[in-house]
């Protein structure tokens, strides 16, 4: 049933949380600035609590199934984090205050600075970064400094493999580069021949996602960061697919120069329904003085007695400032308290976890699905949502039917270079009996395409609201709900 | 813990897959690389966790062991139980971008009410789901004003009065664009609140002029000339604004803003040391197709049931890449829910005794401490909402140790960023601050002066 807007529940007269009067001796607004018309919605506490408690039950969310949605890494998110984040002694400090009071929120800071660092092999790290596509902004920016610091002002040029996340050319592009498209091999890695033809002295560098968005680790890695370096290029690595590699493989230490993680996937800091997320950024021994600010150090070392003081310092040719105070702090204190209780084995665990998961799936599909890249993935693997004889049903009318069986669709038409695909990463904190039920829906699915195709194309049919018209929004252009008088005035 | 395999499972999966043991799936990383020590210490049970996390947070002194009047771009406020009630159910916090709307109009409408009460706030027509936060909102507006105009107009003004790191943020975005131009924020610009001279550089190569309301130093500065002397030459205009404020003020859509931008923080968002917090972006109808980030719309379903849908993401970067005009993907979904939660449970009445309550409490302040021997307030001839400057006969950061020592966080050292207001002290006073604290304040300030 739907669920009337919050000015269809309005009522003339009716409050919510109200206040104080003011106890002090009143002064007036002047009335050239009095705001006239304030037509906010007036709903009782509870009223507004049920509102909210039902457009959540329309959701689906990890709390409620399974999300085997690919490059999104939709792992458990521990309400231990949720708890640690709320202390009243993070959560109450002004980001402001001098650093004598905040002490805590440096030292975790700067510890979390130096424990991502070394999970991917790097000298330092910033923790600023909104999300992972300011985080690839950051990236992007300091090669382009770097190169601008070099007097090396022909570098104008990003290749992007066509395996690589839909931010990178977008990203790129925003620094001024030109992203050139690097097309894969038939193995799925980066194609070297191509590689090699593209470098020259307009390089600029690479965004290399390893594991790439099929899933698989590139088998010429370490070639592709030579090629590069060679050809006087920095290579960006987008780890947003980390959570293959913990405690695996150190990017870094193959020569990645600088690389992003999304806490929000790889140290399982929460979704929120499309944020907020935080998008660290590691860089090499060579591009540690090109840090945003503020980056965290210590200011004083301290002694037996007494601990090292921590402060702000803005790196010596910093990319300057990319966003306002110091980054997602709640979120830093979510992925402090994972890795925390995770370290070395954990870490480890997650990754070796999340593979098997994936293969797992991937074994159990691949005969019912056609599998385009006939090797063993990492974290995620991509299959065809299309079969030759029902040449009708599509990848999307598969994800929707997903939905009857109470399961998130996999991400679908991405990567671009598999027709129809379903790209697939079940995380670590899946257990064996969830695949299976997931396997079994995927196979009762490609039954139903052949003798109910009716059904795909038709689905959802248990959802609250079935297949949108997304002409009708795209035409119509409704972005708001008005009180009842104030749309006719507009 | 987090992971739920037996050893039966593993063994069972193996099988399937075809391979011995779990490290055979990782052959293909380079031998030398694979499986590295990680420095990193013993893990910890989640009591231990609790415990560690606990004291680290022990080692902070909070704005609630001091009373603050820190404000510059982050305002302690009171939160309702509700909202944080709300925000922890997982149906919320554990979804993702919904762009399933099938499985997501829960996500969707809340964010489709806050496009319509942040419209309704600003005066303006339409609201993206949001950005990173304030400053990357006037960043994406500055983008946006600069597309507009397809590079051909290549100034942008930036009134002096702007948060600082807002200004910065700007200029790190723009920092790969040659052509663009921005200016008006020197120091022989300016702060005076007539604008003159920031309306002398307005000219037919500029294509935005932004100001902020109330403006950094706290001040209600009337915009019309400014707007209109935009306009007429062809500039748009943006505002950066306070959304506490627009409960009482004039919002900016009614005095003819083309892009309002500001900091949802102060919408029911905990200060958390400065994020996540949350950027909204509003626009006039003309330049809703230019706007950058998520947008919830609504249509019909197959049944013609009212539902809604991201819509128009042929504009965003998953679609357009390297067309697009932001890069933005993940935004601030859970903030925007918070604020919406927010503004609907203070409602129409609870929402403006907050502002109210700010600005009563903040005047009174005020008043307060001009009447303290050795401060004055520099700008008292202007209109203010809930921030204000002090100027004190003391060096500043001597003043602030000793407030500090005596339980009080005296405000922003505004030396640090204004040469020209060497001196000087901006004050926050929000519903948070007592009539008592504000007393105390004054107590302390007139011992600094006899001292």
């Amino acid at each position: 049933m739907r669920e009337p807007t919050i000015f269809e529940l309005s009522s003339t007269g009716r409050t919510g949380v109200t206040f104080q009067e003011p106890d002090v001796p009143l002064t007036e607004l002047p009335q050239e600035f009095a705001r006239v018309n304030f037509p906010f919605p007036e709903i009782s506490e509870l009223g507004v609590v049920r509102h909210f408690t039902k457009l959540s039950q329309k959701n689906y969310a990890i709390d409620l199934g399974f999300y085997p949605l690919g490059s999104c890494t939709m792992k458990y998110n521990p309400k231990i984090n949720e708890s640690t984040a709320r202390y009243p002694g993070f959560a109450a400090t002004h980001p402001l205050q001098p650093e004598d009071t905040v002490q805590g929120n440096l030292y975790l800071m700067y510890t979390l600075q130096n424990w991502l660092a070394e999970i991917g092999g790097f000298a330092d790290a910033t923790l600023a970064p909104a999300a992972g596509a300011q985080g690839e902004l950051v990236g992007t920016m300091i090669i382009a400094k770097y190169h601008k610091d070099h007097g090396d002002l022909k570098r104008t040029r990003i290749l992007i493999p066509d395996s690589a996340h839909g931010t990178n050319p977008a990203s790129s592009a925003m620094l001024g580069f030109d992203p050139i498209q690097l097309p894969s091999d038939e193995r799925g890695n980066v194609d070297l021949k191509a590689l090699a033809e593209l470098c020259d002295d307009t390089l600029a560098g690479i965004m290399f996602t390893n594991p790439n968005t099929l899933g698989l680790f590139d088998e010429n890695t370490a070639e592709v960061i030579r090629i590069v370096h060679e050809a006087g290029g920095l290579v960006y690595g987008d780890g947003a697919n980390m959570n293959a590699l913990l405690g695996v493989f150190k990017p870094g230490d193959c020569g990645i120069d600088v690389m992003h993680y999304n806490l929000h996937k790889t140290f399982s800091t929460p979704h929120g329904g499309g944020g907020p997320g935080s998008g660290p950024v590691m860089v090499c021994e060579k591009l540690v003085d090109y840090l945003p600010d503020p980056h965290v150090v210590i200011t004083s070392p301290g002694d037996e007695e007494t601990p090292p003081t921590y402060g702000f310092a803005r790196p010596e040719k910093s990319i300057g400032r990319v966003k306002a105070f110091h980054g997602h702090f709640g979120m830093l204190v979510r992925a402090f308290t994972y890795i925390a209780m995770l370290g070395q084995e954990g870490l480890r665990d997650i990754a070796e976890k999340a593979v098997l998961n994936a293969n797992y799936l991937q074994a159990k599909l691949k005969g019912t699905f056609t599998l385009p890249y006939q090797r063993s993935c990492m974290h995620e693997f991509v299959l065809e949502g299309y079969w030759k004889d029902v040449p009708d049903v599509h990848a999307l009318d598969i994800a929707k039917r997903l939905m009857d069986y109470d399961f998130h669709p996999p991400t679908n038409y991405f990567p671009l270079i598999v027709h129809e695909a379903l790209m697939i990463e079940p995380t670590e904190t899946e257990s064996i009996e969830t695949l299976d039920r997931f396997v079994d829906a995927m196979l009762k699915i490609a039954e139903e395409a052949r003798t109910q195709p009716e059904l795909l194309k038709n689905a959802p049919h248990n959802t609250p609201v079935k297949r949108a018209d997304e002409l009708k929004a795209a035409k119509d252009l409704i972005f708001c709900c008005y009180p009842a008088g104030e749309w006719e005035k507009k | 813990m987090f992971t739920p395999h037996t050893h039966a499972d593993v063994e069972a999966m193996l099988k399937t897959i075809g391979v011995e043991k779990v490290e055979d799936l990782f052959k293909v990383v380079p031998e030398k690389n694979r499986f590295p020590d990680l420095n990193l210490p013993q893990p910890l049970s989640e009591m231990q966790a609790a415990t560690e996390l606990d004291s680290i947070a022990s080692a902070n002194a909070t704005t609630r062991d001091f009373i603050s009047f820190l404000g510059a771009g982050a305002y302690q406020h009171y939160i309702p139980a509700a909202v944080d009630n709300l925000l922890q159910r997982g149906e919320f916090y554990t979804a993702y971008t919904p762009y399933q709307p099938e499985i997501s109009q829960g996500t969707l409408q809340a964010i489709f009410e806050f496009q319509s009460l942040v419209s309704l706030l600003t005066g303006m027509d339409v609201s993206n789901a949001s950005h990173y936060d304030g400053a990357t909102a006037a960043a994406e507006a500055v983008i946006l004003a600069y597309n507009n105009f397809r590079g051909k107009r290549a100034k942008v003004l930036l009134s002096r009065a702007i948060n600082p790191q807002y200004r910065e943020v700007i200029r790190g975005y723009m920092q790969a664009n040659d052509a663009i131009r921005i200016v008006g924020d020197d120091p022989e610009t300016g702060i005076e609140p007539n604008l003159k001279n920031l309306i002398d550089q307005i000219d037919l190569e500029t294509c935005l002029v932004m100001v902020q309301y109330p403006d950094f130093f706290g001040r209600i500065i009337d915009y019309k000339p400014l707007i209109e002397a935009a306009h007429a030459q062809g500039a748009l205009v943006a505002v950066v604004a306070n959304p506490t404020a627009l409960a009482l003020l004039t919002p900016p859509g009614e005095i003819g803003a083309d892009i309002v931008v500001g900091e949802g923080q102060p919408l029911g968002i905990p200060l958390s040391y400065g994020g996540p917090y949350l950027g909204f972006f509003a626009v006039k109808n003309t330049l809703l197709r230019k706007i950058s980030g998520r947008l919830v719309g609504e249509t019909v379903d197959t049944q013609g049931e009212l539902a809604y849908v991201l819509t128009l993401t042929a504009r965003e970067q998953h679609i357009r890449r390297e067309k697009a005009s932001s890069n933005i993907c993940s935004n601030q979904g859970l903030m925007t829910l918070a604020a919406t939660i927010y503004m609907t449970l203070l409602g129409k009445t609870g929402f403006q005794q907050v502002a109210n309550l700010c600005y009563q409490n903040a005047h009174y302040t005020a008043k307060a401490v001009q009447e303290v021997p050795g401060f004055q307030l520099p700008f008292k001839s202007t209109p203010f909402f809930h921030e204000f400057v002090v100027l004190a006969d003391e060096n500043v950061p001597e003043l602030l140790a000793h407030l500090q020592d005596h339980g009080i966080l005296g405000g922003y050292d505004l030396g640090k960023d204004y040469p020209e207001l060497e001196g000087c002290l901006l004050m926050a006073v929000t519903e948070m601050i007592s009539r008592e604290d504000t007393d105390y304040l004054t107590d302390v300030l007139s011992e600094v002066e006899h001292a």
